[in-house]
């Protein structure tokens, strides 16, 4: 779609399943309200599935305006096309400037079918979103209030700014947990809309036989601090530092690869590329060495500390604070000093 | 034995795991010539895929790849894996090209190929991560999408039962043919190449890939298609047909020069501490 409506809603898509909103839908409600608050526009959440009108609550107390409902029994569980028939007819019908996706397994199946079918632009994985103008130098042309998708590239090498000048709805994926959810504001209200999204027998064709979905033990996540432990900490004994430290701070236990390869620590807890990718407010490493494959799991941790024996450590090259030293000397150190600053508040 | 028709979309990739300060540029940019290109990782799972189809219920497999000449590459690798046709897909026009515009083209080269029951590609290229082209295939080619494959569990009548990630679990659906499958790495463990196919196919270039005034013989051919070959709308490829545009590009291998060394002692733990509060990080 070329055509770009200026007075286009900033919409995002409600992901849910089993009558239960996804967090990072609530996330982006809230970044969708800020940058339809800088536009001068309104928020619109998109929720297709079954049954689920009581689910409209939640999104305007999380900052949207309208709510549009597309409720068919064919799209109690998700499948590829039909959710992607109806979030794209919506889009064509009522033209929104952005459209924001969770970038769960689930909204990057559903996003770029969409995005493909409405011809418009989509940027993965962002790590922020900001409203700013851009010169094109190419061809000279100013355009006023474009979406900035900002995302880390290259395995998290380099940081790109993406736009879509001409192209619209600009669409973005969104890892759950970069946008903080914001207080509920169970006043708020808005609009509900019921929409009919005519879904034909042939995109019907993919059936779910079977289903195992994980409860989550742990909530790496989630967390807002993550301590992790490595190859250095030693010994499954020596591992109760690093979950004393994270009970300090009352954070999530982490650890590398090396950490649960040894024993120390059950796979759950892996942060890294075959393990979970976290970014917490804070990150502590306590002995990794920080191989490039827990680097992509945690770099985007807004502070790292890094303690760890060896000055020349990997670790120490992502890390805003490097202690440098015995972890069993520095670790109780920061226990204490993380237990002291409790009291005094 | 039935006959399935896999196709495998591949992808060069530079090798970012091998990224150190030298592999940027001053200007922030990236100096792929300091960098290894390597096949894909998850797209040697698609390739590994879909050569079990061929194994366990029979079937030919034809790989398309787009890129620079250099590309060929890759495609050589999976002749030497057991691929039965390669396909490079390569024009100037398609230089730029975003997911939707590459998709795009793959899509039309799909086309030129004919009937087919399965694309398998990897879920994503570890040089952008995002997953996209994928879908946005299956979407131009009007087919269902399957992504994150991790086990084939049956193929017949028309129809494939297939074992899913959804990240936290899984799910074995049921898809009619033909369908585009994306895999992850979990789903395989590649063969190496066959030394009698490595023999066999060594030779085998493009015909961009020949020095000036050489002539490669007909038989030792890879395929090359332009963006002509394939009927593809030039509008719709490189940058014209891309909606997004890299508008700033920053280098983080640099951000260490924020770090600060803390003492290992409690003056500088608790020094630490209070910096951490003062800028909100620890409530």
């Amino acid at each position: 779609m070329s055509n770009k409506n200026l007075q286009g809603e900033v919409w995002v898509f409600a992901e849910q399943e089993g009558g239960k909103l996804h967090d990072v839908a609530l996330e982006l409600c809230g970044k969708a309200r800020e940058l339809a608050d800088t536009l001068g526009v309104q928020v619109g959440a998109v929720l297709p599935g079954y049954n689920c009108a009581e689910l409209a609550k939640p999104l305007f107390a999380h900052g949207a305006d309208k709510v549009y409902i597309v409720d068919d029994p064919n799209l109690a569980r998700f499948t590829s096309m039909p959710y992607a028939r109806a979030v794209e007819t919506l889009i064509c019908k009522h033209k929104p400037q952005i459209v924001l996706y969770g970038a769960t397994p689930l909204g990057r199946d559903l996003a770029p079918r969409v995005a493909s079918a409405t011809r418009s632009g989509l940027t993965a994985d962002c790590t922020d979103l900001q409203i700013g103008d851009v010169f094109e130098a190419r061809s000279k042309q100013e355009y006023k209030n474009l979406l900035h998708q900002i995302r880390p590239a290259f395995g998290g090498n380099i940081i790109a700014t993406i736009v879509n000048p001409e192209q619209w709805p600009q669409m973005a994926t969104v890892r759950e947990g970069v946008f903080p959810k914001k207080e509920a504001d169970e006043a708020r209200t808005g609009e509900v809309i019921e929409e009919k999204v005519e879904i034909p027998a042939e995109l019907l064709v993919v059936e779910a036989l079977e289903r195992f979905v994980e409860t989550k033990k742990i909530d790496l996540k989630g967390s807002r601090v993550v301590v992790a432990g490595g190859a250095g900490v030693g010994s499954k004994e020596n591992f109760q530092l690093v979950v004393d430290l994270a009970n300090a701070l009352g954070g999530a236990v982490g650890a590398s690869r090396a950490a649960v390869d040894s024993g120390f620590i059950d796979r759950d807890h892996q942060v890294g590329q075959t393990g979970t990718t976290v970014r917490p407010a804070l990150y502590v490493a306590v002995g990794i060495s920080g191989a490039v494959q827990h680097r992509v799991g945690m770099q985007d941790a807004a502070k790292i500390i890094a303690i760890n024996n060896d000055p020349d450590a990997p670790i120490f090259s992502v890390a805003h604070y490097s202690i440098v030293g015995d972890l069993n000397e520095i670790v109780p150190m920061m226990i204490k000093a993380a237990q002291e600053r409790v009291v005094t508040e | 034995m039935s006959s399935y028709r896999s196709i495998v979309l591949v992808k060069q990739v530079p090798d970012t795991s091998k990224i150190t300060g030298n592999a940027m540029k001053e200007d922030g940019t990236i100096n792929r010539a300091a960098l290894p290109a390597i096949f894909n990782p998850e797209d040697l799972s698609a390739l590994e895929a879909a050569l079990e189809v061929k194994d366990r219920f029979g079937g030919t497999v034809t790989v398309i790849t787009m890129g620079l000449p250099k590309a060929a590459d890759v495609l050589r690798e999976c002749l030497y894996r057991g691929a039965d046709r390669v396909i490079l897909v390569t024009d100037r026009g398609a230089g730029g090209s975003d997911t939707l515009a590459t998709s795009y083209v793959l899509s039309q080269a799909v086309k030129k190929v004919g009937e087919f029951d399965f694309i398998f590609c990897g879920r994503q290229a570890i040089d952008g991560d995002t997953a996209q082209t994928g879908p946005q295939c299956a979407e131009k080619l009007g087919i269902p999408q399957i992504c994150y494959l991790t086990e084939i569990i049956d193929v017949k009548d028309g129809t494939a039962t297939l074992r899913r990630s959804l990240g936290a679990g899984w799910e074995v659906v049921k898809t009619t043919l033909p369908a585009l499958i994306t895999v992850v790495e979990e789903a395989n463990e590649p063969r190496p190449q066959a030394a009698i196919k490595v023999m066999r196919h060594k030779h085998k270039r493009a015909p961009l890939e020949a020095a000036e005034g050489e002539t490669i013989a007909p038989e030792d051919q890879i395929e090359q298609w332009s963006l002509g070959c394939i009927d593809a709308d030039p509008e719709r490829c490189g940058f014209p047909g891309s909606p997004t545009k890299v508008h700033k590009i920053l280098s983080i291998v640099l951000k260490k020069e924020g770090s600060v060394q803390v003492a290992p002692t409690e003056e500088g733990v608790r020094g630490m501490f209070s910096e951490l509060v003062k800028d909100r990080v620890l409530g």
